[in-house]
């Protein structure tokens, strides 16, 4: 019997299941502390690579709320399991102490940040966009040819990105950009 | 990407002009597949990479010269009668006849016929001169079709104008422009074309190597029409791979992050143009092709922004949408010039770093001094948020308020992401964010909703629309149910919808299952039509998540169709139609996808006949390749057919024009640069450019990606397991530039523009040459561009100088991409 990686992997990945490979070497005692050590009891769930656009599929695995091992999706069809160095490293991006759990504010002219609560954060930003679509929102203007045409357009507030964030939360973005006026609106696709 | 990384595997030649296997490694094996089946590899790319070490041909090029190369390669093939001939004829606008009064660029010192002075713009070019395209259009016969040669011979056709246009495309012409030798020239150009038609095809992949060009958009069009020259689109094993960048750049794209447009591609309404939306939709809507039902994905999108509110009697809201005041507005580098000189007060950085990844970065930076407010919301602290404590800058004369809003990465929610080969795969939340951290959707729906509290009540016309938008996806008034946000995306009958016996086809509320239901009298809902079928309703009444699909590959679908979701109606390879002739036969046992089965079940119990095999048909699977327009492969165009000729801004055919900063004068015309090419006049001197062949600037400058940082290393230069695998920011450069220099391997050096200066570690390499440009020796370095001041504390190499403070802010005229590929500096020995 010869068994491929993606075999081996899976079979690693399920508790009790017995593998031998050609010359007789059990690998039962391995697959079974591997378990033991890293995924025995954790959840696994679907992720995907937030790194380049091949879009490996990954398991997640956790316990509780920590994750405790990433590794690449052996079914995958177009990356058969394999991740790179960038997706192997995918853990760090949510174990990482320089990771910053709290809302932040630097006032103008400020040299530091401030912690703040996010609900004080999400009033004050919400402010700051009523305000400033207040202040310069274009109803109207003149077209090419001096006629007066209604044009709802804010330019005065712009909005960047991004190609990390899901689909449906750029739906939702272009959602609220567009019924708010905002044109000035792009990712990372124009660069 | 027309085709799907899995097929790669099936091609007899492969041709990759990024660093694939640098870059998209994981993406990379399926080359490698394709190799031990005994496939070619040519790498044509200005350094020796990883990719190259493992090419059959490594093909080094100047930067800034591909449209030299790619045409070429299309006077090769055309001179040697190397291309196919039968899918040109039929499946190409090869033989549509061309307005006698166009010239090509050959007949015209290097422009098309048409370029006028407009009398405006001052020293910027795109406004000084455009092109009219008054002779840039088909020959029309008297029931307005356009008048075709099918022998090819007229030399009106588009075949013998883009014969003659690139007759000038020597391989002796390449190597002068290029620096690849003739003879070099000549075994890739034999190799590539030889192993296309009816048995073989090629692939050609690209990344932003060809995109970041003031020429961009041009680039790409060369290699898509070698790629119909050779009939290799729509094909197994051929097609045009788009390597993209960022995990869900295709999905951002699709969702219409973009200034220019809404989602499902649909034109962003210009004010002078689109007043209304009748007016609107009769412009942006071609006669032909599948792009006529453009008024259903406009008005199913229209009901999904505005609900209820959008009616029949109110155009569906669309004078709610804001008009652009002009198409030359609102890019990327229209923002920070634009902020730069005040018209921007408050600004949102969502998962983007701008004080890093943007063309001239500095001015990025000097711009976001000037706001009143900046919003960022990211997984770390980024350079842009913390712009105000950026070397040089004094944080006291910064007014600009900042809001710093933890992001959750994906593992730590639910949604879709849409991968480089149209794919939407879901990914689920597998632990809750720590701390104030929340996702993207919390962010948006909290401000969302705040706003609309604080405009509620309003009567004015100005804010009925935003009013009218839902920001409600299920029960949790916080974090939006995903699925249901997907559904909206997907569309859904607004009303019963029954057909015209009074059957109902669909419920009030059920997912549509497909984007040809989709109406335009205000019946369906639909966010983004090209992503219809990614969520339907199961018999149950549940909703099927196709994104969330998990069939693997096997031996009767290698395509792997129950795995995700492709984009548009699960097809895996796009035109698929042209992998089988004009009477639906496979042009060869070998590379069959799809064909017509003529005693297949037909579309009524009494007929036969069906498209099938291994893929999604690319159009109505029962349309007889004898029916009219069953022999059309290129359905998303007006004319059904691939364009060879296809006007753009800056022409119908890609022409090579010098780098706005160039070591030489254009060789092959006297034109330097594209003639209608966007430079931004910015104040105080924030984006002053090095004349051509400027001996203080005399180096040519490339910047590209590593293996283990990501982008502007927001995501890498941050994780401990990244940042340590590189020692410092540095610049590869040839060891005969490091003699001429004196610069010793690993000693720190000075790269300069006249934008800004960089201090990085020299790596004194062989994987770069000098070129021989025109008999005169031109030397090449390259940048990386992952660097910038944030990093991991203890790894001092994870900072670095910002490589895009040395890039300038000049566009291609079609879509407003930088030119960041290919650029002059000057490098000197030691920090100066």
């Amino acid at each position: 019997m010869s068994l491929s990686r993606r075999d081996f992997i899976k079979y690693t990945g399920s508790a009790g299941t017995a593998v031998a490979v050609g010359a007789g070497i059990d690998l039962k005692p391995v697959a079974a502390a591997a378990t033991t050590l890293r995924i025995k009891e954790a959840k696994v769930h679907p992720g995907v690579c937030p790194y380049c656009a091949v879009g490996c599929i990954q398991l997640v695995y956790s316990k509780g709320d920590k994750i405790i091992d990433i590794e690449g999706h052996p079914d995958t069809p177009h990356t058969l399991g394999r991740l790179c160095p960038k997706g192997a490293a995918t853990i760090q991006l949510s174990n990482n102490p320089q990771r910053p759990v709290k809302a932040l504010y630097r006032a103008a002219g400020s040299d530091k940040w401030e912690e703040k609560p996010l609900a004080w954060m999400y009033d004050e930003i919400a402010k700051r966009y009523y305000e400033t679509r207040e202040k310069h929102f274009i109803e109207k203007e003149k077209d090419k040819d001096g006629k007066e045409v209604v044009v709802n357009r804010l330019d005065a507030i712009a909005s960047l990105g991004s190609a990390c964030i899901d689909n449906e939360e750029c739906y939702i973005l272009s959602k609220l950009n567009r019924t708010f006026g905002i044109v000035y609106h792009e990712h990372q696709a124009r660069v | 990407m027309t085709t799907n990384l899995i097929d790669i595997q099936n091609s007899d030649v492969i041709m990759a002009t990024s660093n694939f296997a640098e870059n998209h490694p994981v993406g990379f094996q399926w080359v490698m597949k394709a190799k031990e089946r005994g496939a070619k590899f040519i790498h044509v790319d200005p350094r020796f990479t990883r990719t190259s070490s493992v090419a059959d041909i490594h093909v080094p090029l100047r930067s800034g010269t591909n449209i030299a190369f790619f045409g070429g390669l299309i006077n090769y093939a055309i001179q040697n009668n190397l291309y196919f001939k039968d899918y040109v004829t039929h499946y190409t606008n090869a033989s549509f006849l061309i307005d006698p009064a166009f010239k090509t660029a050959t007949d015209g010192g290097g422009l098309f016929t048409g370029l006028e002075q407009t009398g405006k713009g001052g020293d910027d070019p795109h406004l000084a001169q455009i092109y009219k395209r008054d002779t840039w259009k088909y020959q029309l016969d008297g029931e307005g079709n356009p008048k075709r040669d099918l022998t090819l011979k007229d030399p009106h056709t588009v075949f013998q104008l883009l014969k003659r246009h690139y007759s000038r495309y020597t391989p002796e012409m390449v190597e002068r422009v290029c620096g690849i030798p003739k003879e070099k020239f000549v075994e890739v150009a034999k190799l590539y074309c030889e192993n296309s038609g009816p048995e073989k095809t090629g692939t050609i992949t690209y990344a932003l190597n060809l995109t970041q060009h003031t020429n961009g958009v041009q680039n790409i069009r060369s290699l898509c029409m070698l790629q119909i020259l050779l009939g290799n689109i729509g094909r197994p094993g051929g097609g045009v791979v788009a390597l993209r960048g960022h995990a869900n750049v295709q999905g951002a794209t699709d969702l219409e992050l973009l200034y220019h447009e809404l989602p499902g591609y649909l034109p962003m309404p210009l004010r002078d143009l689109h007043p209304d939306l009748k007016t609107y939709l009769e412009k942006v809507t071609p006669k032909g092709g599948f792009w006529v039902n453009l008024p259903k994905f406009g008005v199913s999108l229209l009901k999904a922004f505005y609900g209820d509110a959008a009616t029949k009697d109110n155009e569906f809201g669309y004078q709610w949408l804001p008009k652009r005041a002009s198409a030359d507005a609102y890019s990327h580098q229209h923002i920070f010039v634009d902020m730069y000189k005040g018209i921007i007060k408050g600004f949102l950085a969502d998962g983007q770093n701008p004080a890093v990844g943007g063309p001239n970065a500095k001015l990025a930076r000097a711009a976001m001094g000037k706001l009143e407010w900046l919003v960022v919301k990211d997984i770390f602290i980024t350079e842009t948020a913390e712009f105000w404590k950026a070397p040089g800058a004094n944080a006291k004369d910064i007014k600009t308020e900042v809001f710093f809003l933890p992001a959750a990465p994906a593992a730590e929610k639910d949604g879709s992401l849409t991968n480089t080969m149209r794919l939407i795969q879901w990914h689920e939340k597998a632990v809750n964010p720590p701390g104030d951290v929340t996702s993207d959707a919390e962010f948006f729906v909290s401000l969302a909703k705040r706003l609309q509290k604080m405009y509620a009540g309003s009567n004015k016309d100005r804010d009925k629309g935003f009013l009218a938008a839902s920001f409600d996806w299920g029960t949790d008034p916080k974090e939006p149910n995903m699925e249901l946000v997907l559904k909206e995306i997907n569309g859904f009958a607004i009303e019963e919808i029954t057909d015209k016996d009074g059957k109902v086809v669909y419920k009030k509320g059920q997912a549509l299952n497909s984007f040809a239901h989709m109406t335009d009298d205000g019946k369906t809902a639909g966010g983004c039509w090209i992503y219809t079928g990614v969520t339907v309703e199961g018999p149950d009444g549940k909703l099927i998540n196709k994104a969330n699909a998990r069939k693997p590959a096997d031996e009767k679908d290698y395509l792997a169709h129950g795995w995700g979701f492709a984009w548009p109606a699960n097809r895996r390879i796009l035109y698929n139609r042209a992998s089988a002739d004009l009477q639906g036969k496979p042009w060869s046992e070998k590379k069959k996808l799809i064909w017509w089965d003529p005693e297949a079940p037909g579309a009524k119990p009494d007929e036969k006949g069906k498209w099938v095999g291994l893929d999604v048909p690319d159009f109505n699977a029962f349309l007889a390749p004898d029916a009219k327009n069953g022999d059309k492969p290129f359905i998303m165009r007006a004319d059904l057919v691939g364009a060879f000729f296809g006007p753009l801004n800056d022409g119908p055919f890609p022409e090579h024009y010098e780098p706005i900063e160039s070591p030489t004068k254009n060789l092959l015309s006297k034109q330097q640069n594209n003639p209608v090419v966007k430079i931004w006049d910015v104040p105080d001197q924030q984006n002053l450019l090095a004349p051509t062949g400027s001996s203080e600037y005399p180096y040519v400058i490339t910047t590209y990606r590593l293996t283990e940082h990501h982008l502007s290393g927001v995501m890498s230069r941050q994780l401990p397991m990244l940042a340590e695998l590189f020692h410092s920011h540095f610049a590869e450069i040839s060891h005969e530039l490091a003699k001429e220099l004196g610069i010793e391997n690993g000693e720190k050096i000075t790269v300069s523009t006249p934008r800004g200066k960089v201090h990085v570690t020299a790596m004194v390499t062989h994987r770069l040459k000098p070129f021989m440009i025109d008999g005169k020796k031109v030397h090449q370095i390259g940048v990386p561009w992952h660097w910038g001041y944030n990093g991991t504390p203890g790894l001092p190499g994870s900072k670095g100088d910002i490589t895009n403070d040395l890039s300038a802010t000049v566009a291609d005229p079609t879509v407003y991409i930088q030119e960041t590929k290919a650029f002059m500096c000057n490098v000197k020995k030691g920090v100066v």
